[in-house]
């Protein structure tokens, strides 16, 4: 059950339910959740029967938890409430949850800590205090009991949503105490359980948001529909970077239902109609000349020539250097060699960037599908010219995130277009077009793989040089001169989460840095995806040079890394390993580390006449601990499809400076027939905390055309995989 | 006024009759489980059923369903509980969900036509994208909904 439905809405004197109202409400319109113009202290008042910010619960013992992190698909919504529940102590049965606001948070000095949804950190990085937050709200309820009978809070255990006092056998439930409990100071400190005591985490639970997801009942950004509002659609310059010089929209103010004709930024012009059709229809009359400038001159083939000079340059940052590479490597009397590439690509939701904005000079209020609500009301604030407390964020569930929805250049829009319209209401939705031609993409890169094998044919020492764009070069390009951008080396770093988890003894990742003006951002993977797809087919490479054993060659160099071997050789022996197979047909095999977590593939394929036929990837991931294994396994088997997808087809080219795939007929995405079946095998070693929605993504590609390899001794090094013959 | 019958129910909207079946349903009817996600029917997203068939009707002038029955996810079912929700609640199929009313209609639709499909005619007739990529519960998914409705009818 979701705490979002219209029938909780009764009482509008108590914001949260209002506020959860208007972010999944399956009515016909709802009311706005503020009154404009009026103080806006995000209501204190609405917290008082809470028995914690985590946690509140109901007089019929039903309990809602309070999530921070966004829901894009990726399950943390229902991983976070199971670890609050685990602590807590109440029947999974009864709970249930909501987000709170931005707002909120900033009103209560942030008790949610961060808002933040990426980098696979929703449950990694907010373990401890959620559990410790259901913790202490458990302790609450004890103690409450225990003072309604007078005896001892140690002697109170709690269960199922029932408090029993052991020495006496008295029971009472948490509905019945909640009051009370909700008055008691809390204490400033608890234990946690063992995790050898979980009956929660570890449990294959149902997501707790499947039901609204299959009647179609439940608002997503682009459903949201509110009294008196106004539809808006949006061009902005296809060329990123440059501006609007003249606007005629002379054709498109008479057409029907058309109300304004705004200009957005210096870079952008919008209809605002009565509904989101015409208000398209209007702008494709609308003449727009763009000043494009030098980016205008940009294509595909001037920006491979610059990442191709970065190969050889010296300007590189070192990520990470261990022994003496370069002279290692200019003593060898031969060199094994290889260039990759790997292109820019676009998130593509299923659901294009929207957002709803309200402003007036006194407040704003927004509802966005935001993958942090935090930082969009920062946006929403700065955009709006109003001090964060006159300003709200509702969050919505994600039409798919994949990270284009932690930056908010689509909220800015949304509400530099409200500015010009006070006090009503503008849904801002892009058209795929405009999703695709105004992203911000995954980073393009070329590599040079260089490798000096020793007298068993393992590599002695190996240069990973990376040529390409810097995501966070792009994010503090205002702060001057460019740095070294330690994100470029996950899955090469010396230590960490993206630890490089192979044993050579000489080992050097650099970077030389070069931008362009497509702007770079984080993509479900981020740099692993490009770096394990350098490195695992490389070793691959290596081990053909070796005539070695792929597997084999691998356990050589992963003696001093016993979980990255494991997740290896389990990935290996459920997929036979060594089996025989049918002319045509191979396996293929690729690990790493990230985001935390140890993961593995392997790939049976064919390639029958030049075409690939995936049969199906055997997968092993070690994230430590398990919060939710089935939802874990969603995410590995959505992750080959990301991977793959993206490895198969997925390719932005620049022409004139402008992306020219504007949609998904020449965007392709993989589609169920081509889905290869996935068994995945969720093997938690315990003792640390590792993400899962990304780290399969950089394997699925490696391991694919491994096999591939395997089958047909046709190695792929630049992706698409489209683009190249199979046979 | 053009007059629809929309899951049992006439209704009557006032709109240009080339507007695109998917905005009359969203913008005008309020009845939003239907999405939008590429505009040239390419997706899937938005696939509805005319007199029973799937069809992608963000590129179907609202004319053109005028005297046949749409059936949207919203009348798919009356309490959600068609054999296809069913499985895909059983299997926790969805992730973001944005994709699933598109894929679910589908779905509903294959099971029409073939009651016991295989996995040829499911990579044939489904090919809708989905970008979490839940392609193989959809599949398992399916085949349970098979079974469902033929234990319904047994």
């Amino acid at each position: 059950m979701n705490p979002n439905q219209p029938e909780q809405t009764v009482d509008v004197s108590r914001r949260r339910f209002l506020v959860g109202s208007i972010a999944g409400v399956t009515g016909l319109t709802v009311g706005l959740s503020l009154p404009l113009g009026a103080s806006q202290e995000p209501g204190v008042d609405a917290f008082e029967d809470e028995i914690n910010a985590w946690v509140i619960v109901n007089e019929d013992d039903s309990v809602i938890v309070r999530v921070a992190r966004s829901e894009m698909g990726q399950g943390t919504l229902t991983g976070l409430v199971q670890m609050v529940a685990e602590e807590l102590a109440c029947d999974w049965d009864k709970v249930t949850w909501e987000f709170p606001t931005p707002g909120q948070s900033l009103a209560r000095d942030r008790p949610w800590g961060s808002f933040s949804t990426g980098g696979s950190r929703g449950i990694r990085d907010s373990h401890q205090y959620v559990r410790e937050g259901g913790a202490i709200a458990r302790e609450l309820l004890l103690a409450a009991a225990a003072q309604t009978w007078s005896v001892a809070i140690k002697d109170c255990v709690a269960k199922d949503s029932v408090i029993t006092h052991l020495p006496t056998g008295n029971s009472t439930t948490f509905g019945a105490v909640a009051t009370l409990a909700a008055t008691l100071k809390a204490p400033s400190d608890v234990t946690l359980k063992d995790p050898a005591d979980w009956t929660v985490i570890g449990q294959s639970v149902p997501r707790l948001d499947t039901a609204e997801k299959v009647t179609g009942a439940l608002r997503y950004g682009a459903d949201l529909t509110l009294p008196g509002m106004l539809h808006a659609a949006i061009h902005a310059c296809p060329v990123h970077g440059g501006k609007r010089r003249g606007v005629d929209a002379s054709a498109a103010k008479s057409m029907p239902g058309v109300r304004h004709v705004l200009s957005v930024a210096d870079d952008a012009v919008a209809v605002v109609a009565d509904s989101w059709w015409q208000a398209k229809q209007a702008l494709a009359k609308v003449n727009i000349e763009w000043d494009t400038g030098t980016n205008g001159q940009v294509n595909s083939r001037t920006i491979a020539a610059m990442l191709r000079e970065g190969l050889e340059a010296t300007d590189a940052f070192v990520g990470n250097s261990r022994g003496q590479t370069l002279e290692t490597l200019a003593d060898a009397e031969e060199l094994v060699t290889a260039e990759y590439s790997y292109p820019f690509q676009n998130h593509a939701p299923m659901e294009p960037m929207n957002a709803t904005v309200v402003w007036t000079d006194q407040s704003c209020e927004a509802w966005v599908p935001t993958q942090n609500g935090e930082a969009a009301l920062e946006a929403l604030a700065d955009a709006a010219g109003l001090f964060r407390d006159k300003c709200e964020v509702h969050k919505l569930m994600l039409g798919g995130g994949f990270g284009r929805r932690a930056n908010h250049d689509f909220l800015i829009q949304a509400t530099q277009i409200a500015k010009q319209l006070p006090g009503v209401p503008v849904k801002l939705l892009w058209s795929r077009e405009e999703d695709q031609l105004r992203g911000v993409y995954h980073p393009i890169t070329q590599s040079r793989m260089t490798a000096k094998l020793n007298d068993d044919g393992l590599p002695e020492a190996m240069h990973i040089r990376i040529s390409g764009q810097s995501i966070l070069h792009a994010l503090r390009a205002p702060l001057g001169e460019p740095q070294i951008d330690q994100a470029v080396f996950q899955a090469l770093a010396p230590e960490g989460e993206h630890a490089f988890v192979y044993g050579i003894d000489h080992f050097l990742a650099d970077h030389a840095m070069r931008n362009t003006h497509l702007r770079p951002w984080f993509l479900r993977g981020v740099n692993i995806n490009q770096n394990v797809f350098y490195l695992e087919s490389f070793l691959d490479e290596l081990a053909a040079k070796a005539v070695t054993d792929p597997l084999e060659y691998r356990r050589k160099l992963l003696t001093q890394a016993p979980k990255a071997l494991a997740v290896l050789e389990r990935a290996a022996a459920n997929a036979g390993w060594g089996r025989p197979l049918a002319p045509g047909s191979g396996l293929g095999l690729a690990l790493c580390k990230a985001f935390g977590s140890y993961v593995a593939a392997c790939a049976e394929v064919s390639v029958i006449d030049g075409e690939l036929h995936m049969k199906k990837i055997w997968a092993a991931t070690d994230p430590g601990y398990a919060v939710n294994p089935q939802q874990i396994e969603a995410q590995v088997s959505g992750s080959f499809m990301y991977g793959l997808s993206a490895a198969l087809y997925s390719e932005l080219t620049v022409e004139n400076g402008r992306v020219e795939q504007e949609n998904f007929n020449s965007y392709p995405s993989m589609k169920i027939a081509q889905m290869p079946d996935v068994e995945t095998d969720v093997m938690p070693s315990g003792g640390f905390w590792g993400g899962v929605g990304e780290p399969t993504i950089a394997v699925a590609a490696p391991a694919v055309l491994n096999a591939v390899y395997a089958a047909t001794g046709v190695r792929i090094r630049h992706l698409p995989v489209k683009n190249q013959p199979l046979a | 006024m053009l007059e629809l019958l929309v899951n049992g129910e006439k209704v009557s909207v006032d709109v240009d009759p080339s507007t695109p079946l998917l905005w009359v349903l969203r913008d005008h009817l309020d009845m939003t489980g239907t999405k939008y996600g590429c505009g040239i029917a390419q997706c899937g997203a938005c696939t509805i059923h005319l007199d029973g068939v799937a069809t992608r009707c963000c590129v179907l002038p609202v004319s053109a369903a005028q005297g046949k029955a749409i059936t949207t996810i919203e009348g798919l079912s009356a309490e959600g509980d068609h054999p296809v929700q069913q499985a895909w609640i059983e299997l926790d199929t969805p992730q973001c969900g944005y994709c699933q009313p598109g894929m679910i209609m589908a779905a509903a639709a294959l099971l029409n036509e073939t009651p016991q499909p295989t996995d040829d005619d499911i990579n044939q007739r489904i090919t809708n994208l989905c970008r979490c990529g839940t392609f193989v519960r959809v599949r398992a998914g399916i085949h349970r909904a098979a079974e469902l409705a033929s234990e319904v009818k047994a």
